[in-house]
């Protein structure tokens, strides 16, 4: 038993001591040096300063990043549901082609085209203003908190609907179909019967997808240059303006505690699921 | 009646879906396509392949940047791939104490956000010399690529009916062997795609290199960065472009290699 097991764990050794030195370890460093000044001492002055200066920034990427959350999720969920319950094939199909184009784009090619699509005299205003719903010369761009959610939605959204489609696919259809029987409207089943048997999926998808968004440095300097802006932002500037790693890595524990934030919901929904059964 | 209204809503639904997807990659492609273009102007003045030119000139900034994107994403291939096979062959057949633990660890760079993560790793790449070379920048992108490769191929062996691997055992193959003309060629399909997931992974990473490599290695998404910032929408079109075809020629093949669910299942 032994002699079996020893092999086994030699061959995964390498790629975890990689993962233990070059991830957790300086994870575990992020705390150290946001709670001691640059002698070593304990502090709590790094997350003074931190408050002090970026509080509105802290606030604005965890609005940014819920609200970019929730419109994923609704939108993965009607994708999903059409793709369940459509009635029309021909359209089916083509929103099953048409969702993913953005699944393996990444964030920083994202950001490129919306700083284009959503600018002032951009491809979009340029569109509306040809069908005649506004004028381009009045209107303005889009290029502030709104560029940087409709960056992340357009991004996070295929992967999340992935998910969710592959999940509304393998339930047992005699629900939906009885339910359907029974005279209730698409929308209904969708709600009460297709979401609720899905809700852990839907959950995993909108957490990796919360934790990926607060990781992103690309979309918020190029889509939106001005203030407030979200932490990660803030991080690169403490750093490259001053070698500032206390603050840098204090506003890097308080997104840490959103996604702890983030990793409680999930972890309250299972538990409260496997007491339910 | 009411079919028709019907036909309406859909057709109405999905041309805004497909206006919204596909909008801000025209307005990229007319980007990069674009030789003089300025408000208030709705369409370029003059289009052509200049750019392209200025880009793909051999002595060009973008070219240097190209090389070094492929160098740092072939290394970082092939590192994971000779980490992840044997750990993720372990991880499906071998009786591994803390096996849950083990799975979890792997899961942990997905589970945080990487930028402050990024910012220590420069900082002690700084103290031993690795900040601004290539190794430096290809050791942040195998740790974030083994993610993906060493669940992927876990995945990919797992899937193997374990009678086969014992039929070879049995007719005389050692067990090197066996895995080598078995067990491996029935995953390849798995690792392929996982390799080529990972390739794209270390082509399109930004953050981490922002942090690691500066300011010695520019790869193409950092080329593409400072171009977009310095006012230069062509050049920065262009770059996109070149990182944007791949990755979608990668999502329209995927399910060939990768059954959805599969795909579904990793990372979470």
């Amino acid at each position: 038993m032994t002699e079996r097991r020893l092999p086994a764990f030699l061959l995964v050794l390498p790629a975890l001591a990689l993962i233990l030195g070059l991830f957790v370890y300086p994870l575990g460093y992020t705390l150290v040096s946001a709670f001691t000044d640059k002698d070593g001492h304990g502090t709590f002055a790094n997350f003074s300063k931190a408050f002090e200066l970026y509080t509105d920034d802290i606030l604005f990427t965890l609005i940014i990043v819920s609200a970019s959350s929730l419109a994923v999720g609704a939108l993965a969920a009607g994708i999903g549901g059409y793709l369940v319950l459509g009635e029309n094939p021909r359209a089916m199909a083509l929103l099953r082609w048409l969702y993913r184009w953005p699944l393996f784009i990444p964030f920083i090619v994202a950001a490129q085209c919306m700083r284009s699509f959503l600018a002032k005299n951009g491809l979009m205003n340029n569109t509306f203003d040809a069908l005649g719903l506004i004028d381009v010369n009045n209107a303005a761009g889009m290029l502030d908190w709104r560029g940087i959610i409709i960056t992340f939605v357009w991004k996070q959204t295929p992967f999340v609907a992935l998910l969710l489609a592959g999940a509304m696919a393998s339930l047992d259809r005699a629900t939906i179909e009885a339910a359907r029987n029974l005279g209730a409207g698409r929308l209904r089943i969708l709600i009460e019967i297709v979401l609720p048997q899905v809700g852990g999926t839907l959950v995993v998808g909108l957490v990796l997808s919360f934790v990926t968004m607060l990781s992103v440095l690309s979309v918020p300097i190029m889509v939106s240059g001005g203030a407030p802006t979200m932490i990660t932002v803030d991080m690169a500037f403490r750093i490259n303006s001053y070698g500032d790693y206390g603050v840098a890595n204090a506003l890097g524990f308080v997104s840490y505690l959103m996604t702890g934030f983030a990793a409680w919901v999930y972890l309250r929904r299972s538990i409260a699921r496997a007491e339910a059964t | 009646m009411r079919r028709g209204l019907l036909w309406l809503v859909r057709g109405a639904t999905l041309g805004a879906l497909a206006f919204a997807i596909f909008g801000p990659i025209a307005n990229l492609a007319l980007w990069a396509v674009a030789v003089r273009w300025y408000y208030p102007y709705k369409l370029p003045l003059s289009y052509g392949l200049k750019y392209w030119y200025e880009v793909f000139r051999p002595s060009s900034d973008a070219a240097a940047s190209l090389g070094t994107s492929l160098v740092i994403a072939l290394l970082t291939v092939a590192a994971c791939l000779a980490l992840a096979v044997p750990a993720g062959y372990a991880l499906a057949r071998g009786r591994l104490p803390w096996r849950g633990a083990v799975m979890l660890a792997f899961l942990v760079p997905q589970a945080f956000p990487s930028v402050t993560v990024y910012i220590n790793i420069a900082r002690i790449f700084y103290t031993i010399g690795l900040n601004g070379t290539i190794v430096g920048v290809a050791l942040v992108h195998i740790v974030h690529g083994l993610v993906f490769a060493v669940w992927i191929s876990t995945a990919a062996f797992a899937a193997i009916d374990r009678d086969l691997e014992l039929a070879a055992r049995n007719v005389g193959a050692s067990a090197l062997r066996g895995f080598l003309t078995v067990t491996l060629p029935l995953a390849a399909p798995g690792i392929l795609a996982s390799a080529v997931f990972v390739f794209l992974e270390s082509l399109d990473e930004f953050t981490g290199t922002y942090f690691v490599g500066v300011p010695d290695v520019t790869t193409l998404p950092l080329l593409m960065f400072n171009a977009s910032i310095g006012g230069n929408y062509q050049i920065a079109a262009v770059t996109a472009l070149v990182l944007l075809v791949p990755s979608v020629g990668f999502m329209l093949v995927i399910e060939r290699f990768l059954k959805a669910d599969v795909l579904a299942s990793v990372g979470t």
